[in-house]
């Protein structure tokens, strides 16, 4: 049903030329698929920095590819660390799954035609991309990238190069693109937010959102909150560095026996600062993936989500509580004894969402008819790979358990299944599912799943092990073992896990081939709504027209998993099907 | 329709899944039972309270991580595509309510369980006979100071500071109390007396850590950290920085050595002779 005397004011023509259509467009699919590509170049680059890493841990003295005829230097190493963690963070974790499917999706599923603010929507994307071209700029500065870890701590990170090599221009343009992102990121949030509260379509109300839609728009405040406290910080940083204050800097430090003009600061000031928006940062990571998931799963199941707002409410819950947990990375820090009792305390009490998250998906699927597509698989894994990657943050969030554990491999396996891993599983899941959508060509399913059967596999062996050298102590940021006595043990370990992390990272290559390939000579996607799914975005052409329906405006009746409806002739309900009469409920 | 096409491939697909799940939970499983690699057996009382803590987490998560794999594995399994209608259910408050009822209570009721441990830690009231070590990082060693037979540390003033010189600490050798302090590279404690440890830093952040204590602490610039413990147990250990503090990091180490009191006596009393020989 159209009304064409209604059409918003958003709607405006398809821009001619290339530059404006593909280059500096304002439509929000074309940004959506700009953040993609970005992700996707910054996905490789942070691998190929993970596995050089891995190389140097299994045979420390032997020569690293690109690095020479001899071993790789521990500032190298270092610098490694520091990129790879950042680029992941910010340029894959928060690019892909938030900027890039929610750009292209949000608005179609909630029935707009674009972004609330398109200029706006165009200026965040082009931010992200100067700042990631800042941030690449580091490695090739005098003294290289920095070495202080994507955490930054101060001092190291404040006092420049007298810290160390890499700590001189490499980290000052380490925090500019990082402050230059948190810019990019706070336009991006705003308009996620402003764009889910006000373009929503007639009948679309805040329950019959898809999950997708949710989790979209709870990392939106997330990210409101959370990119302008680290933007503060960040510029008190710099501040720190170039301008002579000492915000994180106390007085009497001394570097090889040269004193530093600071006096004042506090090294923690910087910590909590940076937790605040650190730890509310893992959600933004995992939530969107959460979503995508959910999405994927009751749609292959043929199943309406079980506890959908359960499910909301717990997303509603982890996004408030992850707010108030930032200490739990500060156990060790010198903070008071007092405030790591109640961070911790609240800190368990966030497993709860997480844990009522899974038993609804395990729920889903209970009676479900499960295809098992590649973005099913993808989704399946990335619940296995949550729950795996979850319960060891029970370990880390109790103070006296996480004191040996700390700052080993045990947390770097924690956070890379929870928070790397699992929010992948949940872009490729997308990916194969949107693809379509997005391009009007099928992934190729065989590769796809080749793909899925070596990362699943992959990343268990990878990950799995480094639990355990977490309990040996095995600590993490370590260039090598060779000085402490007692690592030596885990010479055959390290080689194990980057025996594993080559043929994963080689598995990759796989999917890059698939995406390219499909591209151009995929199966086409006849079929406007080929996987049979309720939500709006699978009512429209594949690729969608530049104003997402064709000067329609869809008026929504359904909630958003109506599958398996006794009594309908489809085993699907799309959300803007007429009205039925009075259809039995389950609840 | 493509449904029944979809058939034939998911009891294959659904059976290597689940029978992935299955395995993948097993040697987890058995790998963490195992302990194939873990830490080595703890020297304080505090660190065996710690074990036991980190046993009960084990096995709560263990039966969470289990049940969890091995549900999926079976709902994978059993509700693979046979080509009929999914059942049509939006859930169940009950189960919602008793799952989230349970969680908290087991998790929550475990995290304050944690919290006794860590009162004792560092709550605990000083011991007025502790031995008192202070421990300075610094880029890349471990410095210790030892008061001496007076028991006081001396004066110290950022401008002696000369790690070249041996004077990390910057000791102010002019004050009397500074005359027989020891600063050594290698940290000695006495069995089975109270240590008091006060970690700083020098230039950046760096962290205390020692296996067998299960302890570990940051040493930050600008404060004075307290860390204490007893050791029940000789023996020759080794003490590491886990706080990313610069190039060399992962050679910040030092000897750790608990004693006897008449080693740890002998061993002062060798240090104040070399000190004296060689001011």
């Amino acid at each position: 049903m159209s009304t064409p005397s209604h059409v918003a004011a958003h709607v405006h023509a398809p821009p001619q030329g290339f530059l404006r259509k593909y280059i500096f467009s304002t439509d929000h699919k074309v940004i959506g698929i700009q953040y993609y590509l970005l992700a996707l170049v910054a996905v490789f680059v942070g691998l190929v920095l993970s596995l050089l890493m891995r190389w140097k841990l299994a045979w420390p003295n032997d020569p690293v590819p690109w690095f020479g005829d001899g071993p790789m230097l521990p500032e190298q190493y270092l610098a490694l660390v520091t990129m790879h963690g950042t680029i992941m963070v910010f340029f894959v974790l928060t690019t892909a799954p938030q900027s890039g499917f929610g750009n292209y999706f949000l608005p179609i599923q909630i029935g707009a035609a674009d972004m609330a603010f398109p200029v706006i929507n165009m200026l965040s994307f082009w931010t992200t991309f100067v700042s990631f071209l800042v941030m690449v700029a580091a490695f090739f500065v005098a003294g290289g990238a920095p070495i202080s870890g994507w955490t930054g701590y101060a001092p190291l990170s404040a006092v420049g190069e007298i810290a160390g090599p890499g700590q001189g221009l490499g980290q000052t343009l380490w925090i500019v693109s990082i402050a230059i992102f948190c810019a990019a990121s706070l336009m991006g949030a705003l308009n996620f937010i402003a764009t889910t509260i006000d373009l929503r379509a007639r009948g679309l109300s805040l329950m019959r959102m898809p999950l997708t839609v949710w989790a979209w728009f709870i990392t939106a405040i997330l990210a409101l909150l959370a990119f302008g406290v680290l933007l503060a910080a960040g510029l008190l940083l710099l501040l720190d560095r170039i301008a002579g204050t000492s915000f994180f800097v106390p007085g009497g430090l001394v570097f090889t026996d040269k004193p530093v003009p600071h006096q004042g600061g506090s090294p923690l000031l910087w910590q909590h600062l940076f937790w605040f928006f650190g730890h509310p940062e893992v959600y933004i990571a995992i939530l969107p993936s959460m979503g995508m998931a959910s999405h994927l799963l009751s749609t292959f199941s043929r199943k309406p989500i079980f506890g959908y707002r359960a499910m909301v409410y717990a997303m509603g819950a982890i996004g408030f509580l992850g707010f108030c947990v930032w200490g739990h990375h500060m156990f060790a820090s010198g903070m008071s004894p007092y405030s790591a009792m109640a961070f911790s305390v609240l800190t368990m009490s966030i497993g709860v969402p997480s844990a009522i998250k899974t038993f609804n998906w395990i729920g889903t699927l209970w009676g479900g008819q499960i295809r098992f597509t590649t973005a099913m698989l993808f989704a399946i894994g990335f619940v296995s790979l949550f729950v795996t990657g979850g319960l060891s943050g029970l370990f880390l969030a109790q103070p006296p358990v996480d004191q040996p554990l700390h700052d080993t491999y045990f947390v770097v396996a924690h956070f890379h299944l929870i928070m790397g891993v699992a929010a992948i599983f949940g872009i490729f899941g997308a990916t194969y599912y949107w693809f379509p959508k997005m391009f009007g060509r099928f992934l190729n399913e065989g590769l796809g799943k080749l793909h899925f059967w070596i990362t699943f596999a992959g990343v268990y062996l990878i990950f799995v092990p480094m639990h355990l050298m977490g309990f040996f102590g095995q600590p993490r940021r370590y260039a090598e073992g060779t000085a402490v006595q007692f690592l030596s043990a885990m010479e055959g370990p390290q080689q194990f896990v980057t025996i594993a992390a080559l043929v994963t990272g080689l598995a990759q290559l796989i999917f890059l081939f698939n995406f390219l390939w499909s591209l151009k000579w995929g199966r086409k996607a006849e079929a406007i709504n080929p996987w049979r799914s309720t939500s709006l975005e699978w009512t429209i052409p594949s690729p969608p027209p530049h104003d997402n329906f064709g000067g329609r405006q869809p008026v929504v009746h359904h909630g958003p998993y109506e599958y398996s409806v006794p009594g309908e002739p489809e085993d699907f309900i799309p959300q803007d099907a007429p009205p039925r009469p009075a259809p039995a409920t389950g609840d | 329709m493509q449904t029944k096409n979809r058939c034939a491939g998911s009891t294959t697909t659904a059976f290597i899944l689940a029978f992935f799940l299955v395995v993948f939970t097993l040697v987890t499983v058995y790998l963490f039972v195992s302990k194939t690699w873990w830490f080595p057996e703890t020297i304080t009382p505090i660190g065996h309270e710690i074990d036991v803590q980190t046993q009960r987490t084990l096995w709560l998560t263990g039966i969470v991580f289990v049940l969890s794999q091995l549900g999926l594995a079976w709902v994978v399994w059993r509700y693979r595509n046979r080509g009929e209608r999914a059942r049509y259910s939006h859930g169940n408050n009950t189960l919602e309510v008793l799952w989230t009822l349970a969680t908290a209570l087991a998790f929550i009721g475990l995290g304050v369980l944690a919290q006794f441990t860590w009162a004792k830690i560092h709550l605990a009231e000083p011991e007025p006979d502790a031995v008192v070590i202070e421990v300075l990082g610094e880029q890349f060693a471990w410095n210790f100071r030892y008061p001496g037979p007076d028991g006081k540390f001396g004066r110290t003033r950022t401008e002696l500071i000369n790690s070249g010189a041996g004077n990390p600490f910057g000791i102010d050798r002019s004050d009397p109390a500074a005359a027989d302090d020891i600063v050594v590279p290698i940290l000695n404690v006495p069995v089975n007396r109270p240590i008091e440890l006060r970690l700083r830093a020098k230039d950046v952040i760096h962290s205390f850590f020692v296996r067998e204590l299960r302890l570990k602490q940051d040493a930050v610039p600008g404060l004075e950290i307290p860390l204490r413990f007893v050791a029940e147990r000789t023996g020759d250990f080794e003490l590491v920085c886990t706080e990313l503090c610069g190039m060399g990091h992962q050679r910040m180490r030092a000897p750790f050595s608990v004693k006897t009191a008449a080693e740890y006596e002998q061993w002062l009393r060798d240090e104040l002779a070399l000190l004296q020989s060689n001011p």
